[in-house]
């Protein structure tokens, strides 16, 4: 049970390039006003982000992409959006993406 | 949540919704996700040679999962503590994006207090509580703790979880719970289309996100490619939009 210091620095270093992303503009762009373009920009931002960090996950899987019919986790992100669209339920989605998931890596060969 | 909604909202009383608990109740689709990736890192972590002290360190200090992976595995090879800080700088820096797209909602507060908010920031929280700005124009505060402090505590016992079944379990991904994050980031996205009334120009910007997302990853690193993808695909939503 001991902290090395070298773990130690890493981990404080690690720890404020990390915070200071997290709360910077939080802290100054709520007390700034915005003008309506940056708004509108800021709007498309968290759409933006999670399709691209899906589009990562489900397409690329160590640097390379896979064969669509390879690719369980695009065969498993299909029927993931529809449920996602159908039950609105964001908790319903996690639990079926995960069981689907599973289905299909035991029935994919 | 478009500008349209601006004003509408008064925040007079605490309604139900604003609450801690809600927060809490709030998070709860999310914490399988995290959970497993949060066990995955306690395995790594472990497996990197990390103590119980220092993965406990690592979880409560730096919580953020992609940076806590590579934060093991530069550590495990060797690296020098100023090269992992570097890389890890470059790859959070995604939070700028997510801070500033959160920070209409939480004009509201003092700079400080929304230091605590942004403190505990994560992609998850972040979908979570942008989702919530479909019905109104600002997020409570008090919400916002209560979904923070939550995906906090679950990841911290995730990774301790991990760190113990390390010795157990090589590969946490076996279990299939590697989808859970994936199908957690499809939820928020569909969530958050919907929640809007442009789903068409929504849609058109999500496919050039993916499109760009995956085609830079192929010259820079993944963690670049997310913000190059963002700011590109956002500033063709504005254009559009304003050109319409």
């Amino acid at each position: 049970m001991e902290i090395s210091l070298g773990v130690f620095l890493v981990i404080v270093g690690a720890a404020i390039v990390t915070f200071i992303p997290r709360v910077l503009p939080l802290m100054i762009l709520s007390r700034i006003e915005l003008p309506e373009w940056g708004l509108r920009w800021l709007n498309y931002v968290p759409i933006s982000v999670m399709a691209a960090l899906i589009g990562q996950e489900i397409l690329i899987h160590d640097g390379k992409f896979p064969s669509i019919t390879d690719n369980v986790h695009l065969l498993a992100a299909i029927p993931t959006f529809l449920i996602a669209i159908k039950t609105r339920s964001l908790l319903a989605t996690v639990l079926s993406g995960v069981i689907l998931f599973m289905f299909l890596r035991w029935a994919v060969p | 949540m478009s500008l349209e909604n601006v004003h509408v909202e008064t925040t007079a009383l605490p309604r139900d919704e604003d609450r801690f608990m809600k927060g809490v109740k709030d998070c709860v689709p999310t914490l399988l996700g995290y959970l497993s990736i949060g066990l995955a890192a306690g395995v790594v972590q472990k497996t990197a040679g990390l103590s119980m002290a220092e993965i406990a360190l690592m979880s409560l200090v730096l919580y953020a999962g992609s940076a806590q992976f590579i934060a093991a595995g530069m550590i495990a090879a060797g690296s020098s503590p100023m090269a992992i800080i570097i890389t890890i700088l470059f790859v959070n820096l995604r939070h700028l994006l997510l801070s500033a797209a959160l920070s209409p909602y939480f004009r509201h507060l003092s700079p400080l207090r929304n230091m605590f908010v942004g403190a505990l920031l994560t992609d998850e929280t972040f979908g979570v509580a942008i989702n919530q700005t479909a019905k109104k124009t600002n997020i409570s505060e008090k919400w916002m703790h209560g979904l923070n402090i939550t995906a906090y505590l679950n990841w911290f016992i995730a990774n301790m979880a991990g760190a113990l079944l390390a010795q157990w379990i090589s590969d946490p991904e076996k279990f299939g719970l590697e989808f859970a994050l994936p199908a957690m980031f499809i939820g928020i996205l569909v969530l958050s289309i919907l929640g809007r009334s442009k789903i068409k120009r929504d849609v058109a910007v999500a496919i050039i996100a993916v499109v760009v997302a995956v085609g830079s990853s192929l010259v820079m690193s993944s963690s670049m490619a997310i913000i190059v993808a963002t700011v590109i695909a956002s500033t063709i939503g504005m254009v559009v939009e304003k050109w319409k």
